[in-house]
């Protein structure tokens, strides 16, 4: 149970406070409603580079880093195809530092020439030691393109390619902020040893001031059934044959959501999990194996993915993928697997109550989902799925038509 | 009007709690050691084992045994395991360390009665089946053929053989030895290894004096496993120095790793040497991240680390640079360090290290389960608390001159490791 006390203020902001007094530390997690799914496509990779910029010094704030160490507190961020999520982690008695750093950045960025400069350099030198100077690093840069076709999730959050990211201009980065980077687009959470009404006074003092900005409204194009079956081949430097396969799935609201995360965790969660035991253990067709979901907020990704075995052919192995799919589409799952993935649920929400940061994070995202208050039925939801339900689910999109697949191959052997 | 260009007031981190473990002992003599807290009804089990007998013909014996702990008991088959524990909504992890191995348990203390039993016929009736060997053996030489296309693993590889040779410390490991790998050598270790004089309990989370005696009923007496074993015990000599360029022509990064053995945790430099690689490369503002990846460009990240062992420790730095910004990337990493052991850091800069240092220190401790592995920091150094008094106080009072001085003593570069994979 994670406990929380809830207020907006005047310009839009949601403020959310979780009071845990076990810790002498504090939490400012600020999430911003906006991901690669809300670039244009001649400018993707934009909203990442810019979760950099961010970095780069606020209008009053030259160094954003500098005075937040100095009272020893530590930060990050990240960006997915979703959301751009800040957090900062410092002593609790500082906390006010954090909101001085977080208001200003919020206020307006100092948009230097140089930070920018930089951080395209930073950020394409990210792409290639993540993407292109590993082996495999490529896959979801190939991957999001084949199964999404009209919806902005068909590009990574880096970006379609270098070239996009180089060409950034300073003009696009304030377009950028001022459509996306205002206080009705963000959710605020503080957490650990706070009190909600020193929360507000402080909320109130930093955040109030800075105007309400235009409320963006997401309109984005739908993806449309997929009919028809769709394969790519890669040939590449690897040593490894491997085979990926994307079916779609519902989005993050959906109903039928804990359905197909349960039944990700029967074919893939753990040594006792289906593809585990009978690809990689029993058929010895896979050195390994995968099943997970992408837990997208629009239309996700229900993936597959495994590295053959050497000697073993392609075709033997995404048959025996298939025959695995289509046996949890025909038979219901037994009533231990079930009692099994959904004890393991309720585990690894517990456990996911020992950190601060987790769960102000889990807090900001349930907020954006709907309600923060979701995050404390979540659990209801996973126990509630029953074994049809998942077959069900399995039967909704384990369909050929609807698969796409990404062979990547031993450049030798192709 | 508020003025948005005005610091708020701060202060310096002062009071930083430890909890120290409660001491217990099974009837067998192994001792447990609990942090008993938390809100939540969940605990985590470590069983901890030195690593013994170290023979360099066979590198991968610890960590195979390990490995395939849970793969096959007198009484249940690796499936059975996996079943069970999964089934319980619980966690079972093996990690290999360079000095210990242990056996971690995560688990709702709901299912703890019904989890314990298949731990214990784990830790001391496992058999190590042929077939599971087998797979093993398959599946890791599949993941080393992947490991070996990225610069960074064959850096970190050959950093580490090239100053620990082929002690634990810096096997080279290759196919040859997963081929080499037998079951009774497996069972062998195994037998020697993962025995009651050889274990130690951490605990963390919620642990009463009930699961306590639940403990003692099934861990508490005699084990199968009782083969003679000796502490791997490892002395090194002067540290080897020298280039080691790896020509990967199509690379477009290169990855650069370079350091030196240095002093572990028992050392009285210690904390001050923490204080400087922090000030070189241990945090975001560091200077090699400030020159590196914030003014230069040249990479996504940059760092340095000190770390302690049993019977060495060693300092790297280590990053992935852009192909064609090597070299420079090379001078730049000496240039700071050369600034380091001629100018005094200003005392703005270490007095930002310092709070920076303390902060991460209070912010380390943030569960039962933190608190559990600083005790073990000082627990396989051989230290107590005392340690981290020091510690504080270092980071509080250490000066200038003192971090200059540790520069001239810990940083020469000439007689450092450079590893470059890639292209220079």
């Amino acid at each position: 149970m994670v406990n929380f006390n809830r207020f907006t203020l005047a310009n839009g902001l949601r403020v959310l406070v979780h009071e845990d007094d076990t810790t002498p530390m504090a939490v400012l997690n600020i999430l911003y409603d906006v991901g690669a799914r809300d670039e244009e496509a001649d400018k993707t990779g934009f909203a990442h580079l810019f979760e950099h910029l961010m970095f780069g010094g606020s209008v009053n704030i030259p160094s954003y880093d500098e005075p937040l160490q100095r009272v020893g507190g530590e930060n990050n961020a990240f960006t997915s195809n979703d959301i751009t999520n800040y957090y900062i982690t410092l002593p609790a008695v500082n906390l006010e530092t954090a909101f001085w750093l977080e208001s200003d950045r919020m206020l307006s960025l100092s948009f230097s020439e140089k930070s920018l400069e930089t951080q395209r350099n930073v950020v394409c030198e990210e792409f290639k030691q993540r993407y292109l100077n590993q082996p495999y690093g490529d896959v979801w840069l190939k991957l999001r393109p084949l199964a999404y076709k009209e919806h902005p999730y068909q590009w990574a959050t880096i970006g379609q390619d270098l070239k996009q990211i180089e060409d950034a201009r300073m003009e696009d980065v304030k377009a950028f902020f001022k459509k996306h980077y205002n206080p009705q687009n963000a959710i605020m959470v503080v957490g650990g040893n706070v009190k909600t009404e020193d929360i507000r006074r402080m909320a109130e003092k930093w955040f109030e001031p800075i105007p309400a900005g235009e409320k963006y409204v997401r309109n984005l194009p739908k993806e449309p059934l997929q009919t028809e079956a769709r394969e790519v081949i890669v040939k590449a430097n690897v040593p490894l044959n491997a085979i990926y396969m994307a079916f779609k799935m519902p989005a993050r609201n959906d109903e039928s959501y804990q359905s197909f995360d349960l039944l990700s965790d029967v074919l893939s969660q753990g040594q006792s999990s289906r593809l585990y035991n009978t690809l990689l253990k029993e058929q010895q067709l896979f050195s390994d194996v995968h099943a997970y979901i992408t837990s997208s907020i629009d239309e996700g990704l229900f993936v597959i993915e495994g590295k053959l075995v050497e000697g073993v052919s392609v075709a033997t192995a995404e048959t025996a993928i298939w025959k695995e799919l289509e046996k949890i589409k025909e038979e219901l799952i037994t009533v231990d697997e079930l009692t099994k993935v959904q004890n393991k649920s309720e585990s690894i929400m517990v456990f996911s109550e020992l950190n601060l940061l987790d769960k102000a994070m889990n807090l900001a995202y349930y907020e954006l989902l709907g309600d923060a208050d979701l995050l404390n039925t979540e659990i209801d939801r996973y126990l509630a799925v029953t074994a049809e339900q998942i077959q069900q689910a399995a039967q909704q999109i384990f369909v050929k038509e609807q698969c796409s697949i990404l062979y990547y191959l031993i450049a030798k052997d192709a | 009007m508020l003025n948005r260009t005005l610091v708020p007031d701060s202060m310096q981190v002062n009071d930083i709690k430890f909890i120290v473990p409660q001491q217990q002992q099974l009837d067998n003599g192994i001792k447990v050691y609990t942090i008993n807290a938390g809100k939540q009804d969940l605990v985590r089990i470590e069983f901890i084992f030195d690593n013994v007998n170290f023979d360099a013909a066979k590198p991968l014996q610890a960590v195979a045994v390990n490995h395939l702990i849970n793969n096959g008991t007198a009484t249940l088959s690796a499936k059975d395991i996996a079943d069970k524990v999964d089934y319980y909504g619980a966690f079972l992890q093996t990690e290999y360390g360079a000095d210990q191995s242990s056996i971690k348990l995560y688990s709702l203390n709901k299912h703890l009665k019904a989890v314990l039993p298949i731990l214990k016929s784990i830790l001391d009736e496992s058999v190590f089946p042929q077939q599971e060997l087998d797979i093993f053996i398959q599946n890791q030489k599949q993941s080393l053929q992947v490991s070996l296309e990225k610069n960074d693993f064959l850096a970190r590889k050959n950093f580490a053989h090239a100053i620990f040779g082929n002690s634990s410390y810096g096997s080279n490991i290759s196919y040859a030895d997963y081929d080499a790998l037998q079951q009774q050598d497996l069972l062998e270790y195994y037998a020697a290894a993962y025995k009651p004089e050889n274990c130690t309990l951490f605990i963390a989370g919620k642990f009463e004096q009930s699961e306590f005696e639940l403990l003692n009923t099934i861990f508490g007496q005699e084990w199968n496993n009782k083969n003679q074993s000796v502490k791997n015990h490892f002395a090194f000599s002067a540290a080897p120095k020298g280039d080691i360029l790896i020509e990967r022509p199509e690379a477009i990064q290169s990855a650069i790793r370079m350091g030196t053995m240095g002093i572990n945790r028992r050392h009285s430099d210690f904390a001050g040497f923490q204080v400087l690689n922090c000030l070189l490369g241990g945090y975001f503002g560091s200077r090699l991240m400030a020159n590196i990846r914030e003014d230069k460009g040249y990479t996504y990240g940059i760092g340095s680390a000190v770390v302690s062992m049993k019977d060495a420790g060693y300092f790297f730095i280590a990053t992935e640079v852009g192909a064609e910004v090597c070299g420079n990337a090379l001078s730049e990493i000496e240039k700071e360090i050369t600034i380091l052991k001629t100018d005094l850091v200003p005392s703005q800069e270490l007095d930002l290290v310092r709070n920076y240092m303390l902060g991460s220190m209070l912010g380390s401790l943030e569960n039962a389960f933190s608190h559990a592995d600083k005790f073990k920091n000082i627990f396989f150094s051989g230290l107590d608390y005392e340690y981290y008094e020091k510690y504080i106080e270092t980071v509080k009072t250490i000066d200038s001159q003192q971090i200059r001085s540790l520069a001239n003593l810990y940083l020469n570069t000439d007689d450092f490791i450079k590893v470059i994979v890639g292209k220079k």
